[in-house]
């Protein structure tokens, strides 16, 4: 704890608790829409971390994960609002969410514990696709998902009467629901950030780390593959799980649409754009993508018309274009992620450097 | 010298292993006593290694068994192998090459230790800790095989002779009572052998036995108390080097007629 003490450590830490408090103010001047838009930034650093034990730490390549956000989702959508009747308090329902998308975690890291890299990559693509189609076609003959119409009316996060919907007057500052839910996401990713943290300096941390190296020198060193992958399945899961849920009482409304495979694709992009296995770098990753393409999405077409004086190209299509040349630039002048931990960085400058030589 | 004996620590009974027609070691039996240093010597493709897996646990045998420290060795799954005393490398070096030397090591440490995800999580005094004796425990190890300067390097960026002792080290973090080598002295120099071999008595000294895979014959005749020779997957003759260097069959089979 001393490190705490330190004078830097605490100037910088005072810092970014500032500007983080600061921050929802600073959208709020651009509209509620932008909050809305850190809303779901921070929802992503959250995600981005989740996944980040299964493909950083233990090295297993998921295409699926989105599914476990739809478990999580969809057990909140179901348990609080009016499609059952049921309206459950989050300290019941957040962990029935994770402990399903543990379960499923579980479920799809059995079958799949002799797979590597393409292999394990397709068949969880096609395990996320399965959970999507599920809740699909849940409506009949029960209608328990109420299939492509989704569900609606979905009761917000709420801790006895605090409602995190609607406006809050406190100390003489309205909080609108979005920066109530800004609050309570940066709170969740903080929580994550530190068990990152501490599971990537573990016994079971390191035991994925040796796994993702090598898997028949982590056997011979007496690690149990299968107990530790399976538990990086459910870490992962369990994330996923929670994030759901407050995304569905976020939004109010879930359906099948916002689990699709781009979205799964857009988290291990940020992952992997950010810097595999390093922290501060899957949070960048997470917060540069979120907000890249809705940044786009605003700046595409004023910039044109100051440009040209009219609207040259859709700014719709124009915006997905720049985000891809974007996301290849990166890939190609920053192998390692925009923000790579330092042994990496080390790594590939040494293998530039031969390249040179 | 039947008498006085040491107990022994392995023993393979009728061991076979075939690989579709291929009889990569046929019913080979031997005997490993505590405290020694055994040596597996044979030409390419004699079964040295297949041995070797049988035994840790990568290769399920198709006939035999083990019986290891006084119990029957499940030979099925190598953490088990690994949890009940055996440790090996690898003769292609197999390290976790984006971890550094010192983190190759505390995994070393994982069948050791308790500590859970929970613990970790919550950060309890338990798991720290453990987490202390792990690290202090590995800092020793590399002080053992002598390569702590490079603790924080990361293992694929340490030269060949070293990787071979953070294997060691990673092997010796187990607590093994069995160190099994595979071709330690592989594309090693002359110094970096002799550097190799003090360091394997001196594992010995502190207790550990060792089985050594070795293709050079020198450092084998030199290092071991006992010596078995495989040829074709079956074994020739199991005895002390001085008998095994003048075995016609070992001559013709091995070290050239």
């Amino acid at each position: 704890m001393s490190k705490w003490l330190n004078p830097r450590s605490f100037f910088g830490v005072t810092l970014i608790t500032i500007a983080l408090l600061g921050l929802p103010f600073v959208a709020a001047m651009g509209g509620q829409a932008w909050v809305r838009i850190l809303d779901f930034a921070i929802l992503y650093v959250f995600l981005a971390l989740g996944l980040n034990i299964v493909v950083g730490y233990a090295g297993l390549l998921d295409l699926g994960y989105i599914a476990f956000y739809a478990v999580g989702a969809y057990t909140w959508a179901l348990l609080a609002s009016p499609h059952f009747g049921l309206h459950l308090p989050i300290w019941v329902i957040l962990p029935i969410g994770a402990a399903l998308a543990c379960i499923a975690g579980v479920l799809l890291g059995s079958p799949t514990l002799k797979l590597r890299g393409d292999y394990l990559a397709i068949v969880t693509l096609g395990f996320g696709e399965i959970v999507r189609i599920f809740m699909n076609n849940l409506n009949a003959p029960v209608n328990i998902t109420n299939g492509p119409q989704g569900i609606t009316l979905i009761d917000p996060v709420a801790f006895g009467d605090f409602r995190f919907s609607g406006n809050t007057q406190i100390f003489g500052l309205t909080l609108s629901g979005p920066m109530k839910y800004y609050y309570l996401l940066v709170a969740l990713a903080i929580l994550v950030v530190i068990i990152n943290l501490r599971l990537q300096n573990s016994r079971i941390g390191r035991a994925w780390q040796a796994i993702r190296e090598d898997e028949i020198a982590a056997k011979a060193v007496g690690i149990n593959t299968r107990n530790v992958k399976l538990l990086a399945f459910a870490m992962g899961a369990s994330f996923g799980g929670i994030a759901g849920g407050v995304f569905a009482a976020m939004q109010g409304f879930v359906s099948p649409e916002s689990f699709s495979l781009m979205e799964s694709i857009m988290i291990l992009a940020m992952v992997v754009l950010g810097g595999m296995g390093h922290i501060p770098g899957v949070i960048l990753g997470a917060v540069l993508l979120s907000i890249l393409p809705e940044a786009l999405r605003y700046g595409v077409g004023p910039i044109q018309m100051a440009l040209f004086g009219k609207m040259m190209v859709d700014p719709e299509s124009l915006r997905m274009l720049v985000f891809g040349l974007a996301l290849v630039l990166v890939m190609r002048f920053k192998p390692a992620g925009l923000w790579p931990s330092p042994e990496r960085k080390r790594e590939l400058g040494e293998k530039q450097a031969e390249v040179k030589a | 010298m039947s008498t006085n004996l040491p107990t022994p620590l392995l023993e393979a009974k009728a061991v076979a292993k075939h690989f579709g027609g291929v009889k990569a070691l046929r019913d080979v039996s031997l005997t490993i006593r505590r405290g020694e240093i055994y040596g597996l010597i044979g030409p390419n493709g004699a079964g040295k290694t297949t041995f070797f897996n049988c035994m840790t646990g990568l290769y399920v045998p198709d006939g035999g068994g083990f019986t290891f420290d006084g119990a029957p060795l499940v030979a099925d799954a190598p953490q088990h192998a690994a949890a009940r005393g055996i440790a090996r490398t690898f003769q292609n070096i197999r390290l976790f090459g984006n971890m550094t030397a010192l983190e190759n090591v505390m995994v070393g440490r994982h069948v050791r230790t308790r500590a859970g995800i929970v613990g970790a999580m919550l950060n309890t005094p338990a798991t720290r800790a453990e987490e202390a004796a792990i690290r202090q425990r590995a800092i020793e190890l590399l002080h053992y095989v002598r390569i702590e300067e490079r603790a924080d390097d990361l293992a694929k960026n340490l030269s060949y002779g070293d990787q071979r002792r953070l294997e060691i080290a990673r092997a010796l973090a187990t607590e093994p009572k069995l160190l099994c080598l595979d071709e330690p002295a592989a594309g090693m120099n002359a110094t970096e052998t002799e550097e190799l071999r003090d360091l394997i008595e001196g594992i010995r000294h502190d207790g550990t036995t060792i089985l050594l895979i070795e293709h050079d014959v020198k450092l084998v005749m030199g290092l071991c108390d006992r010596v078995a020779v495989l040829d074709y997957g079956a074994l020739v003759i199991e005895d002390v080097p001085a008998v095994v260097q003048k075995d016609q069959r070992v001559i013709e089979a091995y070290l050239g007629a």
